[in-house]
């Protein structure tokens, strides 16, 4: 059954980086993108992902949320 | 007052830059030239006697009643087919005139039952206002001869009775089927003597026949040939009041027209800026739900969803929800409590809800049935644009030239729009659809598309790229209107992009499906207007894009509307009359209820919840701080609540478990919260998972305005008491009070003054100002006084227009060995989404049950035939439905509706979402068919559950569904 597992939001990241894969800031705007629209708890625990799973622009995306979401507690 | 039709001036109004003067009895008058004597006498308070003409179509000279005198022309001419010329003399009433006139009504009268007394349309009937206006005193023929009046009368249609022997054959019912409608069911049968309105063919009856029942005919019919059976039933109305419809987003205005607190009928509005004066079957009659029985009009609590429900007064209802959502904001914290305005509700009501969630629970989990929708809608022009709407009135489509139509289906889905863009396309307007299934639009009487582009579903980017790749790569754009209005270094790099040479429609083909001739065909003319194209003026035509939820509906959706964005941009459609990007909206007031910041990351007027300054002013305004993070969306909320960390919902007016994907991810969801609040008119799918039932108000209870797909903002006046006591704002006014918020509105105009002080783009809004025009299109500000039919007509709102790269992605729903065809979902015309309205009406006459589309091949390889039931299974589950074949839809596709409970299309669609605002896939779910023997396991015991959470303590019978 789904839930925010740690496997949805790292689809939902790696989602949203494919789609603007092509952009020239595509990092830059998928931060945007997740900033803008997640919850903070979601941004905490995707900063906790494990970068394995991830798309190389969404990691690199959620590495500049860490400063901010990066203590993996939810809130 | 009382009673009185609208006013009928005869013939339609014309447009014309020259004015022409001329004198009608001595009065004298100014019209556009080209406007008939007869409209020009209605024009100045008088009323020329006519049978056959109405001002909803054109006029058609056959009755010979409206003869006048022209001083200086010979004989006596039809007002209805003379235009007024400069300094012409009408007489309209003299002895000559008189004479004729009754001698033609002497004729009409001779072959009609002279029943006046006990006909139902008493005093609301042409003929006898004619028959007294020539003043007709006896019938020298006699009754004797020759007649009609044996003629059956045909009641076959749930909701008006066709009565011949009434028929004077004006035709008038004929051409409004025609001309209003597009449909041309109607038409007269025989000749001469013989003649008699026909319903098709002989055989056909008003219900078998292709009437769609709009109610155009019986507006246009002036005696009781065509008569709604309510007026038959009550009786005539006493008064009428104009209220806005309350099913689609094309916000049809009418004339509810009431004997006391009973509503007679409804009467399309001729001055309504949205419909003209047109209606389709569900605003004009499937109103009976209003006043279903099954409605709940006590306030109904219990302690957990397997116990039944307990009726109890208001304020212990409002007491226990404060006292849970204190109980479970302090247990869990307050990012556990939620809500979900609703698209169906007044932009005052929803404006009110999620000031409740913002103001009174104190975090941004609020959302709205548009994430299931036209969420991408709103993300995509506000990116590329920059603002949530679409950029059009629909007046715009009577200056479109090429017509560009994906992933809608007007006709069903938006008819009243449907019937508006038909007129102009047989006005000779081009045609490109889009869609997977072969739509009404593609072909009907008197329509063709040029182009219809029968894509797989899910490659609506694909599609959309190969288009742009054609213009740009031909040299097809408008680089002109692009330097001007667009970002040029963000276009270039769009443009290269569309260029290369994988995007050709040749490349994508197989992909698509479409073959690529039809795609480079179809660009060429949307951005060049076809071979042969000429204008004095343009030198390009004014394309127009419409678009519905098979854009939105995909895991591409936002990236779809951005392409559809840019197709625009690129061949310069913006920025004026019958040119844009149309939104056809689903609900009522999707674009109300987004305006009104129902989404979880912005306030209302689209301003991020991050921006401090917007916040600043509401917290200003409400005494409180607003959150600066976003809050949970729909999908995100079933899965925090999954998750354990989410567990309070106030639901208005909307059905999320029947609505939205995946129905057991939204059953899991609501059975892991404690308290689920459903404020609705009915104990709807998703009440077997409350706590908490709030009976509601339909939209003839209330005060309030909804929004439509213009961005207009038309008033909804009350007609008649709320049953359930409240008007749904009062409700959640009474239910913040009890969390301790201090409100006090006394009216809904108050609220929208709120809304107006805390909204830019409403700030010239106010009910006096409603009352006065009818409705506003927003913005309405300093910079826009008077509203805005088009947008971005100087320049984008967001300063230049933004070229979005949209790469085609694959959706991750695939088809495979296990299911290798694909599901897609739509609206059929007489019902409405989760059908919770038109399902408690005769609507059901047309519709009883959902079917599934598949083409004859797939069928045959199956061994199933129209009629069979099937399984129709994917990755998220199974249901059973019977199937009807057909080769609307390709080999591989299948199709279905989702209006019926029983047959749970959602059981089967998945959670796969669209990238940008989780707006789900309905329109892509692979699955397999097979034959079946009837209802799944699932959906038996779904119905045990129904009726076992529809239990009412003390209640003899289980409430209905």
């Amino acid at each position: 059954m789904s839930s925010h597992t740690p496997e949805k939001l790292a689809y939902m990241a790696n989602q949203i980086a494919r789609n603007l894969a092509l952009e020239p800031d595509a990092v830059g705007m998928v931060a945007q993108h997740i900033q803008d629209f997640w919850t903070p708890r979601m941004k905490h625990m995707a900063c906790a992902l494990d970068g394995a799973g991830l798309d190389p622009v969404a990691r690199e995306a959620l590495a500049r949320l860490a400063g901010q979401y990066g203590d993996a507690a939810a809130s | 007052m009382g009673y009185e039709r609208q006013a009928d001036f005869g013939t339609p109004e014309v447009r014309s830059d020259t004015q022409v003067t001329c004198t009608i009895d001595g009065r004298a008058v100014t019209v556009p030239a080209g406007t008939t004597v007869m409209r020009a006498a209605a024009l100045t308070g008088g009323a020329i006697p006519k049978l056959c003409a109405t001002d909803n179509v054109k006029q058609f000279g056959s009755c010979r009643m409206c003869l006048v005198e022209i001083d200086g022309m010979r004989g006596t001419p039809a007002s209805c087919t003379t235009p007024v010329a400069e300094g012409m003399a009408v007489h309209t009433q003299t002895p000559r005139l008189q004479k004729l006139r009754k001698g033609v009504m002497e004729l009409y009268i001779s072959d009609h039952p002279l029943d006046c007394l006990t006909c139902s349309a008493n005093n609301d009937c042409e003929l006898q206002d004619t028959a007294a206006q020539v003043g007709l005193r006896d019938v020298r023929y006699g009754y004797a001869g020759e007649n009609h009046l044996d003629q059956p009368a045909d009641t076959s249609n749930p909701y008006f009775d066709f009565d011949p022997s009434k028929c004077i054959v004006c035709s008038r019912c004929v051409r409004a089927c025609e001309e209003v409608q597009g449909t041309f069911a109607l038409t007269i049968d025989g000749r001469g003597f013989g003649s008699k309105v026909s319903a098709g063919l002989a055989s056909d009856s008003f219900l078998s026949s292709e009437c769609v029942s709009c109610g155009a005919c019986v507006q246009a019919c002036p005696t009781a040939t065509l008569q709604e059976k309510a007026v038959k039933e009550i009786g005539k109305p006493e008064r009428a009041v104009v209220t806005t419809c309350a099913y689609c987003g094309v916000g049809c205005t009418f004339r509810a027209e009431m004997r006391g607190e009973q509503l007679v009928r409804m009467v399309p509005w001729k001055d309504g800026k949205a419909n003209r004066g047109h209606s389709c079957v569900k605003g004009r009659f499937a109103w009976g739900y209003a006043q279903h029985q099954d409605r709940i009009l006590k306030p109904m609590i219990r302690a957990s969803i397997d116990e039944p429900w307990r009726e109890v007064s208001w304020e212990e209802a409002l007491g226990h929800t404060a006292r849970e959502l204190k109980r479970i904001s302090e247990k869990y914290g307050r990012q556990a409590l939620g809500g979900i305005t609703s698209s169906r509700c007044t932009n005052e009501e929803t404006f009110l809800v999620q000031k409740l969630i913002r103001a009174g629970f104190g975090n941004n989990n609020v959302d709205t049935c548009a994430r299931v929708c036209h969420s991408p809608t709103g993300y995509g022009l506000k990116t590329t644009f920059g603002t949530s709407a679409g950029t059009q009135d629909f007046d715009s489509v009577e200056d479109s030239d090429v017509i560009l139509v994906i992933g809608a289906n007007p006709t069903d889905g938006h008819p009243v729009f449907g019937s508006r863009m038909k007129k102009r396309l047989r006005q000779g307007a081009k045609l490109i659809v889009i869609d997977p299934r072969r739509t009404d639009l593609v072909r009907s009487p008197h329509v063709t598309a040029d182009y219809h582009l029968p894509l797989r579903p899910g490659t609506n980017v694909a599609v959309l790229t190969a288009l742009a790749h054609v213009i740009v790569t031909e040299g097809l754009a408008d680089e002109a209107f692009v330097r001007e209005r667009c970002d040029w270094d963000e276009y270039r790099h769009w443009a290269d992009f569309v260029s290369d040479a994988r995007h050709s429609p040749e490349f994508l083909e197989p992909v698509t499906g479409v073959p690529a001739e039809a795609v480079r065909g179809a660009a060429r003319l949307f951005a060049t207007g076809g071979p042969g194209w000429a204008s004095a003026q343009r030198n390009r035509p004014n394309s127009a894009i419409y678009y519905g939820l098979g854009v939105t509906e995909h895991s591409q959706g936002s990236s779809t509307v951005m392409a559809i964005a840019n197709l625009a941009m690129a061949t310069g459609n913006i920025g004026r009359r019958g040119v844009g990007v149309n939104p056809l909206r689903g609900q009522n007031n999707v674009q109300g209820a987004c305006d009104m910041g129902s989404f979880p990351h912005e306030l209302s007027g689209y301003r991020h919840v991050s921006d401090a300054g917007a916040r600043a002013l509401f917290e200003a305004e409400w005494g409180v701080k607003i959150d600066p993070e976003p809050g949970l969306r729909i999908p995100n909320m079933l899965d925090a609540a999954t998750d354990g960390v989410f567990k309070a919902l106030y639901i208005q007016g909307e059905d999320i478990l029947q609505s939205d994907p995946d129905t057991k991810h939204v059953s899991a969801g609501l059975a892991a919260m404690e308290c689920v609040i459903v404020h609705d008119l009915f104990l709807n799918e998703t009440a077997n998972y409350a706590h908490v039932f709030l009976p509601g108000s339909s939209f003839l209870e209330k005060n309030g305005t909804f929004t439509n797909a213009e961005r207009r903002i038309q008033p909804v006046r009350k007609v008649m008491e709320p049953l359930n006591g409240y008007e749904d704002w009062q409700v959640t006014q009474e239910l913040a009070r009890a969390i301790g918020l201090d409100w006090n509105y006394t009216h809904p105009s108050e609220i929208m003054d709120e809304i107006a002080r805390l909204t830019p783009t409403f700030s010239g809004v106010n009910y006096a100002r409603l009352d006065a025009e009818g409705s506003l299109q927003w913005p309405v500000n300093a910079a826009a006084p008077d509203g805005s039919p088009i947008m971005h007509v100087d320049g984008f709102v967001r300063g230049k227009g933004k070229f979005v790269v949209t790469d085609y992605v694959p959706t991750d729903e695939r088809t495979g060995p296990r299911f290798p065809l694909l599901l897609t979902t739509g609206r059929i015309l007489s019902h409405y989404n989760v059908g919770a309205q038109t399902r408690r009406t005769a609507n059901v006459a047309w519709h009883p049950e959902d079917l599934l589309e598949m083409h004859p091949t797939d069928a045959e390889n199956r061994g199933v035939k129209s009629g069979d039931w099937v399984r129709l299974a994917s990755r998220a589950g199974e249901t059973t439905l019977r199937v009807t074949v057909t080769d609307r839809v390709a080999p591989g596709v299948v199709y279905t509706t989702f209006h019926h409970p029983a047959t749970q299309a959602n059981v089967v669609t998945t959670d796969y979402s669209d990238w940008a605002t989780n707006c789900p896939e309905y329109k892509v779910t692979a699955v397999q068919v097979t034959p079946s023997n009837g209802p799944t396991d699932w959906q038996e015991g779904y119905e045990e559950l129904t009726r076992r959470s529809r239990r009412i303590e003390g209640s003899a019978m289980e409430a209905a569904e």
